[in-house]
């Protein structure tokens, strides 16, 4: 495996020493990594995905909109970051790998280099409280 | 490929009798694969008596900065080659989102804290932001990537078809981590370092000194030997020494380290030649 851009190296390690949830999603749209707090969002603890090519992402977790009507993969804050190479902010429901869904907000930051190459994505997510 | 020492020092130089074995004098390593092209690697203290051994017949020198701290570019004004017209000199370094390469070069190559500006150098210069991935030298593949040090700091991979050689003079690869992780791709320098023929390495700190100062941008020597391993490099160069430490506490630090068989170790003094690839 090549190494990562030392970018998305240093972000994957503030994540890992973050208390609230954060993803982190490659150029390409994989999930390249989520730290010990977003393990409890999504139901799977990290060393047990490692890291997932998007159209499998995609697959293993669901949006819902707050009425829990279902929402495509591109409703995601982060995909939508991703594609619009800006920030996105939203409220939404997900589904976890573990089927139980969970009313989060997220805020998706795009990441690009000093020469500007796309990076990925960032993710913090809160879980939503009622 | 020959590769000499000219300053293996980091951040501040030192004279004195009891640098005597190691030397003084910062960052600076000459490269050469063809007589006629030099490459320099940072322009430390010690490029001022590199000046003195430059043969008459190099055409072209390529000087590769890392990055802009004083001990990687104080000798760069105290290169006779810029003062040469006849030979065509490139400097690659990296620029910031704020301030391109020639302002940050005369920003230090200005007065008051230097006589002669960069456009006043007979030789011209010609400036290179490096791009990260893969350019050509003379003679050389080089690659560029961004490493883990404060601000901007590029680490260099250098092949001359028959060997390799990586410069990743001050570098902390084991920042956010506890130790050096098994798992290369998350893990800065490791693909420059990938297999690598003459690793020259930060070795700055003894591991008792890291802890107070996690995120300066310097390795101890058993994080140097992990990352080493790590990327299975053939013969490890431990550079960038600290200035608080004389030849004496050289000797003992190294002594403590436990290197594997299939590593050779040497540490870096000045004067010192490898011959890559030979």
């Amino acid at each position: 495996m090549a190494q990562q851009p030392i970018e998305i190296i240093l972000a994957q390690r503030l994540a890992s020493h973050l208390a609230m949830p954060v993803f982190l999603v490659g150029a390409d749209g994989a999930m390249l990594y989520y730290n010990d707090a977003a393990e409890s969002i999504i139901g799977m603890r990290f060393d047990e995905t490692g890291m997932v090519p998007m159209e499998v992402w995609s697959q293993a977790v669901a949006w819902l909109d707050q009425d829990g009507e279902p929402l495509g993969p591109d409703a995601s804050p982060a995909v939508r970051a991703l594609q619009e190479w800006r920030p996105v902010h939203s409220s939404l429901v997900m589904r976890g790998i573990d089927g139980i869904e969970r009313p989060v907000t997220g805020t998706s930051i795009p990441l690009e280099s000093g020469q500007g190459r796309p990076l990925g994505v960032l993710t913090l997510f809160w879980e939503s409280k009622e | 490929m020959k590769v000499r020492v000219w300053g293996a020092r980091g951040s501040l130089a030192v004279s004195g009798p009891e640098y005597f074995k190691y030397g003084g004098n910062t960052s600076c390593v000459e490269l050469r694969a063809i007589d006629e092209h030099l490459v320099v690697l940072d322009a430390g203290t010690g490029l001022r008596r590199l000046s003195d051994s430059i043969g008459d017949n190099v055409s072209r020198v390529d000087i590769l900065l890392t990055h802009f701290h004083v001990d990687h570019l104080f000798g760069f004004g105290f290169f006779s080659v810029l003062f040469r017209p006849d030979v065509e000199v490139h400097v690659w370094g990296p620029s910031t989102q704020t301030m391109g390469l020639r302002a940050r070069l005369n920003r230090m190559l200005s007065p008051p804290l230097f006589p002669v500006r960069v456009p006043d150098l007979p030789s011209r210069p010609i400036l290179h932001e490096p791009p990260v991935g893969t350019f050509e030298l003379p003679g050389l593949e080089v690659t560029a990537d961004l490493v883990s040090h404060p601000g901007r700091t590029f680490g260099y991979r250098l092949d001359d078809g028959n060997g390799t050689v990586c410069y990743l003079p001050d570098h902390e690869p084991v920042l956010g981590w506890e130790q050096i992780p098994d798992d290369p791709e998350w893990v800065s320098g490791t693909d420059l370092a990938a297999g690598v023929d003459l690793l020259i390495h930060d070795a700055q700190y003894r591991d008792d000194e890291y802890p107070e100062r996690v995120g300066w941008g310097h390795s101890s020597t058993s994080q140097v030997v992990a990352f080493a391993q790590l990327v299975e490099a053939r013969h490890l160069l431990a550079f960038h020494h600290d200035p608080g430490h004389d030849d004496w506490e050289l000797d003992a630090m190294w002594e403590k380290v436990e290197v594997p068989e299939d590593l050779r170790l040497s540490v870096a003094a000045e004067g010192q030649t490898h011959l890559v690839g030979a």
